[in-house]
């Protein structure tokens, strides 16, 4: 049976060009209903055939309902027609994602009926991704036609298109053996399409090593910007007071639980076409949750503590126990929240390169956060009030800053920048109470290597550090390169124990 | 903490006094108390607790390193679970090769690496089928990684905050690490199912009491050590560098180096800790060496009193005991106490214990203006009154 269908679509091809001069009376396709159902698998399969060449969606729902309730051998037979059929009612689908996979599917069903209704489709596609995969979809049917020339062609182009989908099926084509009885010219043919596929493959491959590198260069950034929008608020919280959060992850964890809740509350109380914009509130949103509790920590632990750095880092560890537990005992152990939709697919940048949404968000709200941060911190009065005080705090009191508020003010906007970290880092990751420690050592690494009360040493430290992570990842693995950055970065501070821009002077530290 | 710098005659005689008379309680009666008494008597220590006093003097015994390195030079080390694990890993590999063929698999390999589909034994193994090597390297390995570890940190002059975030750096990387399967040292599970140590089966209560035994021995010779360390020039050079480094450097010594001894010496002592914990508790996974470990020990130090010996094993005694009574009946409250507790010491009592002891039977004894009582109050923060 399904070898009668396999010769069966091979005709497919002829059978259409003749009937599409005349399309069969829908007496026809009632009739071909009516044959599918039987006994003789000839008989079926020839009903099968009218059906699809029936260019009609009508006939989509009557096949499905067909094939709810038909036994094995009917719904082997009915499954390619539904699914080209459907995919071909896909095509011009108002969503290019859409027309895209269908596009792709229909390369996989591999049928050659299907090359016209590509090329068709191909006319009036506006999208440059979509025609592209629709050019991809053609020429890996065409790979498979009779004729060499053609064959030659397809491969060609696709290595043109540096189509990696394309390489399983051209390495088979480079890796066989000319036919026995194919004589003279039959053999020469042969050699020339296992040339072109060879070549296709290089280039194809030259274009993949390209790709790879520019992906791992991006997971670098987008790693380092999680670093570097954890890293600026511990930075300014200890170059500013001296300050060690070690709860400064369960901050970012507050953050992710205040994006959650935002996203519940949206379900629960909201039209559901509100639902894509929580997140717009959930950033504010976040960064108050964190920054109150921030500025209350402040009011009732820290300031006991300026000037005992190390008494700050045990006593912000134990806080940071309480908040995690008190997570797990409210939240249980895993949420996740749904990334709105404006923020889930990926950005096409080219051929083999997909930059998603969600990551290229962080990285936009990271390269946000240090613009911010750097206007606030040296464009404003506020600003240059937390520098005087980072400078040399007695002196600044005696010029009538308000030492405490500042540094009150300064804390809470740490925390709050944690709180909007962990609500970026619920677009790549579950919401869980160990969140923030995920991400601590590396974050306080950051902070070391880049040298306490320069920000610049924070940015340069955390692209550092996150690049050489997804760089050393792949030939290391994860565990060995984290080792190797650590051993890095004790070598490193042989030659600068201050970290990378330390403030220069001949100040004696305390 | 500026206590250390005039502890009176009367306080030194005072800790000779107590030392001695903990030391008896510990190392004599609390055994006989397990040995003699009926089952069921009021008297009678069980097996259990004797155990579970040995695991806490294990913990005591790096709680002294910890505090001779925190309480005494000032340097928060968060990585001492590192030495600690490499002490008890060495221990944990000469039981995991001396159960032999007993295994569930029955190979001469231990369990995992058939889990794993090892077919020989790694080479780093190889030395550990001798008990008298397992025992140097679990004092020597620590030693030397510590070591070459603060060579390179206090030669770059890495201190204060810096040196304790580097050294919890080396906390997540070390479980990491022992984490992996193909370290080839048990992964996630660790190493356990030990059956015998020297021939001795560990589930015989007199090898335990044994185990008992030589732990408070060796954490009588650790307390000595360090009381020795302190008491000498070095000592004085050490609490120095806590105060202020800059003049210690500025009279012409050179504190790197002093950090560095201290450094080491602790290292070893959290190794002995680890290899006198393992045969007593019977597993040690790389949960037991990561950051969160590491950290709590300095809890322990710092509950007890940092800068005075007493106080780190009164605090790793009584912060484990409160551990194991509270994670027994309310599991889920336990990380809400031990937080409570870093906030605590730190807030309310930065002294810890012995701090606060010594505050309210100063209070007392200035107000009876004698003398005659000062080792008593000293005497009853000690673990044998617990």
């Amino acid at each position: 049976m399904l070898l009668g269908l396999c010769s069966l679509w091979s005709s497919v091809g002829q059978v259409w060009a003749e009937e599409s001069v005349a399309a069969p009376p829908p007496a026809a396709v009632e009739k071909a209903l009516a044959d599918l159902s039987s006994d003789d698998p000839s008989v079926q399969d020839a009903a099968v055939l009218t059906l699809i060449e029936q260019d009609d969606a009508g006939l989509l729902p009557r096949l499905e309902e067909l094939r709810g309730n038909a036994d094995r051998g009917l719904r082997m037979a009915l499954k390619p027609a539904i699914d080209l059929l459907r995919n071909k009612n896909k095509l011009h689908s108002p969503d290019p994602n859409a027309r895209r996979s269908a596009a792709a599917d229909l390369a996989a069903i591999g049928k050659p009926i299907v090359v016209t209704w590509l090329e068709d489709a191909r006319k009036a596609e506006p999208d440059r991704w979509v025609r592209y995969t629709i050019d991809e979809s053609v020429n890996l049917i065409k790979l498979a036609d009779p004729d060499p020339q053609v064959k030659i062609a397809a491969a060609a182009k696709l290595g043109e298109l540096r189509s990696q989908n394309a390489i399983p099926l051209l390495t088979e084509l480079a890796g066989e053996t000319a036919p026995e009885a194919g004589g003279g010219t039959g053999q020469a043919e042969h050699m020339l399409v296992a040339r072109a596929a060879k070549e296709a493959i290089e280039q194809i491959e030259s274009w993949g090593s390209w790709t790879s590198a520019i992906e791992t260069l991006f997971r670098g950034i987008s790693l380092s910007s999680v670093l570097l929008l954890m890293a600026l608020g511990l930075a300014i919280i200890f170059g500013l007071m001296g300050v060690i959060n070690m709860a400064h992850g369960e901050f970012m964890m507050l953050g992710a639980y205040a994006t959650f809740l935002t996203q519940e509350c949206f379900k629960a109380y909201l039209p559901i076409g509100l639902f894509d914009y929580y997140f717009l509130l959930a950033m504010p949103g976040s960064f108050l949750v964190a920054g109150l509790f921030g500025l209350f920590l402040e009011a009732t632990l820290i300031r006991f503590l300026y000037g005992r750095p190390l008494e700050t880092l045990l006593a912000t560890w134990g806080v940071s126990l309480i908040l995690i537990q008190g997570a797990r005992v409210v939240f249980g152990d895993l949420t996740s929240v749904v990334a709105p939709s404006w923020l889930s697919g990926g950005m096409q940048a080219m051929v083999g390169v997909q930059l998603p949404y969600n990551r290229l968000f962080i990285i936009a709200l990271a390269s946000l956060c240090v613009a911010g941060i750097y206007l606030l911190l040296f464009r404003t009065g506020v600003g240059l009030k937390v520098r005087a005080v980072m400078q040399n705090r007695d002196m600044s009191a005696c010029l009538s800053i308000p030492t405490r508020k500042v540094d009150a003010y300064t804390f809470a906007f740490g925390t709050g920048l944690a709180g909007l970290a962990g609500c970026a880092l619920t677009l790549i990751g579950n919401v869980e109470p160990g969140l923030g420690q995920n991400y601590i050592v590396d974050s306080f690494m950051v902070v070391v290597t880049g040298g306490v009360g320069k920000l610049a040493g924070t940015i340069v430290a955390s692209l550092g550090i996150g690049g050489l992570n997804k760089l050393l990842e792949p030939s290391f693995g994860a565990v060995y390169g984290k080792v190797l950055i650590l051993v890095l970065v004790i070598l490193f501070l042989q030659r600068r124990p201050s970290g990378l821009f330390a403030i220069k002077g001949r100040h004696v530290e305390s | 903490m500026g206590e250390g710098k005039e502890i009176s005659q009367e306080h030194e005689r005072s800790e000779g006094l107590s030392f001695w008379l903990v030391g008896f309680c510990l190392l004599i009666l609390l055994p006989l108390l397990n040995v003699l008494p009926e089952t069921g008597s009021w008297l009678h220590v069980s097996d259990f607790t004797l155990n579970l006093f040995g695991k806490f003097l294990a913990f005591a015994i790096l709680a002294l390193g910890l505090d001779l390195i925190w309480g005494y030079t000032g340097i928060l080390s968060l990585g001492h679970g590192v030495f600690f694990g490499l002490g008890a890993y060495a221990i944990g590999m000469y039981m995991m090769l001396s159960i032999g063929t007993e295994s569930v698999y029955g190979s001469a390999l231990p369990d995992f690496m058939v889990w794993n589909q090892v077919k020989e034994l790694p080479l780093f193994w190889q030395p550990f089928h001798s008990p008298w090597f397992a025992v140097a390297a679990a004092v020597l390995v620590p030693t030397l990684f510590a070591a070459l570890f603060g060579f390179l940190a206090f030669r770059s002059r890495i201190k204060g905050v810096y040196f304790s975030i580097i050294t919890q750096a080396l906390a997540l990387s070390a479980w990491l690490v022992f984490n992996r399967n193909e370290t080839n040292l048990g992964g996630t599970n660790g190493l356990t199912d030990f059956k015998t140590l020297l021939g001795f089966r560990l589930s015989e209560p007199g090898t335990q009491r044994g185990l008992y035994v030589v732990t408070v021995l060796c954490l009588g010779g650790a307390y000595l050590l360090c009381r020795w360390i302190i008491r000498s020039r070095t000592g004085k050079v050490l609490v120095a560098i806590r105060d202020s480094e800059q003049r210690v450097l500025f009279s012409g010594y050179s504190p790197a180096n002093y950090k560095l001894f201290v450094f080491v010496v602790s290292a070893a002592l959290a190794g002995l800790a680890g290899a006198l914990y393992v045969p007593q508790v019977g597993i040690i996974t790389p949960a037991q060496i990561g950051v969160l470990p590491s950290i709590e020990m300095v809890i322990w130090v710092a509950v007890g009193g940092r800068g005075t010996l007493v106080g780190a094993v009164v605090g790793s005694v009584g912060v484990n005991l409160g551990r194991s009574v509270l994670t027994n009946h309310f599991p889920e409250l336990w990380p809400f106490f031990l937080g409570g507790l870093f906030i605590a010491v730190v807030l309310f009592f930065p002294e810890g214990c012995v701090g606060l002891v010594r505050k309210i039977s100063g209070g007392w004894l200035s107000r009876k203006r004698t003398g005659d009582g000062l080792d008593k109050p000293v005497a009853a923060s000690e673990p044998g009154s617990r």
